[in-house]
């Protein structure tokens, strides 16, 4: 199966790699899906004091559609409220990166990992 | 455009081009188009004759009689017509089918449909290294079992069966025993003449040969019978209808001519060009090689690179063509069941890459390969939150994962 440009694109060259402190009071972590179905994403998020996402980084195990997915999604979340960010829908990100039918499951996944990591964060919050 | 370097010579096989010289002789008007079944002229004759010569070419490599020899379109219609074939034929006396779990699914799917027409089937678990259990096998036979049915070669891991202890067990118990020979054929020394196997199904694009084209061996003696399952003109001794496709056999008997006098040399250098490549790999954290590693096809080498995706690795390294067991793309999420049947934990399952290589490929392809693997397994394990977990000591199985 060929892949569409953008992923390729995010793939090859994927946006804000990395680990935040997952202890901190300010970053939310969120990691879903499970090895036996061949993707799992952890997306973190850090807000600043106005209650923004100020930085958001992510490690993905999965297929070049799982990667790119969470990727785009990092770039889309900063500087957004954690209201905007739970906004977020999977269409969106197949529509951006024209994912196939096949992959659907990868933006579903990424949709989840900002739920989740936004529900952690709260969590720290309250 | 620069093509990619192919390393995936168990999917299929290019056309030597010795084959495909030939095979272009029995196509046009100046050529020997002929149909073979037309025995009143000329054309005909000539057609016969390449026919003929051709099943001698296929049965001289496994030591079979070319009476011995049916033309089909390609191993999935050998195995049809070798697994429907005994079962409708000899239904009465018995309707019990022994299999194994990591057979090609032209074998499986084909047993399934037995299934819905009352016959009764036992998939058997393979050991760890991906061989068939004996002693497992000997105690599922039963007395209304008509039909054994096992690869010698798994297209996915490349172990070999023991088809001598096999097949004597058969013969023991009276059972037939059909074998799947896709993946061993030209590559492997098989001697019909001594070996107890009663069907054997070949194809000829495996070793270089034109796709759409197989043969299915049935023994004379002792004697096997099948039922048809493609009705026409009766031709090959009515086991199979339909005019002979003379520039596809005469394609598959070249190839298989080829593979009789270069094997020896052929698979020496192909099981020196596997053991570069896994000698490339062998340093490397997490690397496993899935199937028993020395009752192996010389050209295969399936490896999981652990906590790294199947198929974004095999992105990554676009510059190979290779096969993976991850099936991220089908719609079940499943990974490859051959390697699920052997034990594998799922994660190492869609880690898997098959890599295959055959008679056009050089050292050079084999180092250009290793490097490139290597520099994207390190990236993608940069990428990966399971590499990070296992750099951490955390065990994955006590991980509550939410599967999706």
């Amino acid at each position: 199966m060929a892949y569409g440009k953008k992923v390729l694109d995010h793939y090859e060259n994927p946006r804000n790699v990395g680990v935040l402190d997952k202890d901190a009071t300010n970053v939310g972590t969120g990691m879903v899906g499970a090895p036996a179905c061949g993707d799992v994403m952890r997306l973190q998020i850090q807000v600043n004091d106005e209650g923004v996402i100020e930085e958001a980084k992510f490690k993905t195990y999965g297929c070049g559609s799982a990667i790119a997915s969470s990727s785009l999604l990092t770039e889309w979340v900063k500087g957004k409220t954690l209201d905007e960010a739970s906004q977020i829908k999977n269409t969106e990100i197949v529509d951006e990166l024209e994912l196939p039918p096949v992959k659907i499951h990868c933006s579903v996944l990424a949709e989840d990992a900002i739920k989740a990591a936004i529900t952690d964060l709260k969590k720290k919050v309250n | 455009m620069l093509t990619p370097t192919y390393m995936d010579y168990s999917s299929t096989t290019p056309v030597d081009p010795r084959v495909a010289k030939k095979m272009a002789k029995y196509l046009t008007m100046e050529g020997d188009f002929g149909n073979a079944a037309s025995r009143s002229h000329y054309y005909g004759w000539q057609a016969e004759k390449a026919v003929d010569e051709a099943r001698s070419q296929v049965a001289d490599l496994v030591g079979a009689d070319p009476r011995e020899i049916v033309w089909t379109s390609g191993a999935t219609e050998s195995n049809n017509l070798a697994i429907k074939g005994i079962a409708n034929f000899y239904h009465k006396r018995g309707k019990h089918i022994i299999t194994l779990k990591t057979e090609h699914k032209a074998v499986l799917d084909t047993c399934r449909q037995l299934e819905r027409e009352g016959f009764e089937v036992t998939y058997l678990d393979p050991m760890a290294n991906g061989l068939l259990d004996i002693e497992d096998f000997k105690n599922t036979i039963r007395e209304d079992t008509i039909l054994a049915s096992f690869m010698h070669v798994n297209n996915e891991i490349g172990v070999i069966q023991d088809l001598q202890t096999i097949g004597d067990i058969c013969r023991e118990n009276k059972v037939f025993f059909h074998v799947d020979a896709a993946q061993s054929v030209g590559k492997i020394e098989i001697d019909l003449a001594s070996l107890p196997v009663d069907l054997m199904s070949f194809s000829a694009h495996k070793i270089y040969g034109p796709k759409g084209m197989g043969a299915l061996y049935v023994s004379r003696k002792p004697r096997v019978r099948l039922e048809a399952q493609m009705h026409g003109g009766g031709h090959e001794r009515g086991m199979r209808s339909g005019t002979l496709a003379t520039h596809q056999i005469v394609g598959m008997g070249e190839a298989f001519a080829i593979a009789k006098a270069e094997m020896k040399e052929e698979s020496e250098r192909t099981l020196r060009l596997r053991q570069r490549l896994y000698d490339g790999f062998s340093d490397m954290e997490e690397v496993v090689v899935n199937g028993d590693l020395d009752q192996r096809i010389s050209g295969n080498l399936n490896i999981s690179f652990n906590y790294v995706e199947g198929e974004s690795l095999m992105m990554a390294i676009s510059g190979v063509a290779v096969s993976s067991g991850s099936a991220c793309t089908s719609a079940s999420l499943e990974p490859s069941y051959v390697l699920r049947a052997l034990g594998l934990s799922d994660e190492l399952a869609h880690s898997s890459i098959r890599f295959s290589v055959g008679r056009y490929t050089t050292e050079k392809d084999v180092d250009d390969a290793i490097a490139l693997v290597r520099e994207k397994v390190e990236k993608l394990r940069d990428l990966s939150p399971l590499w990070d977990m296992y750099k951490d000591g955390i065990d994955l199985n006590s991980v509550q994962w939410a599967a999706h």
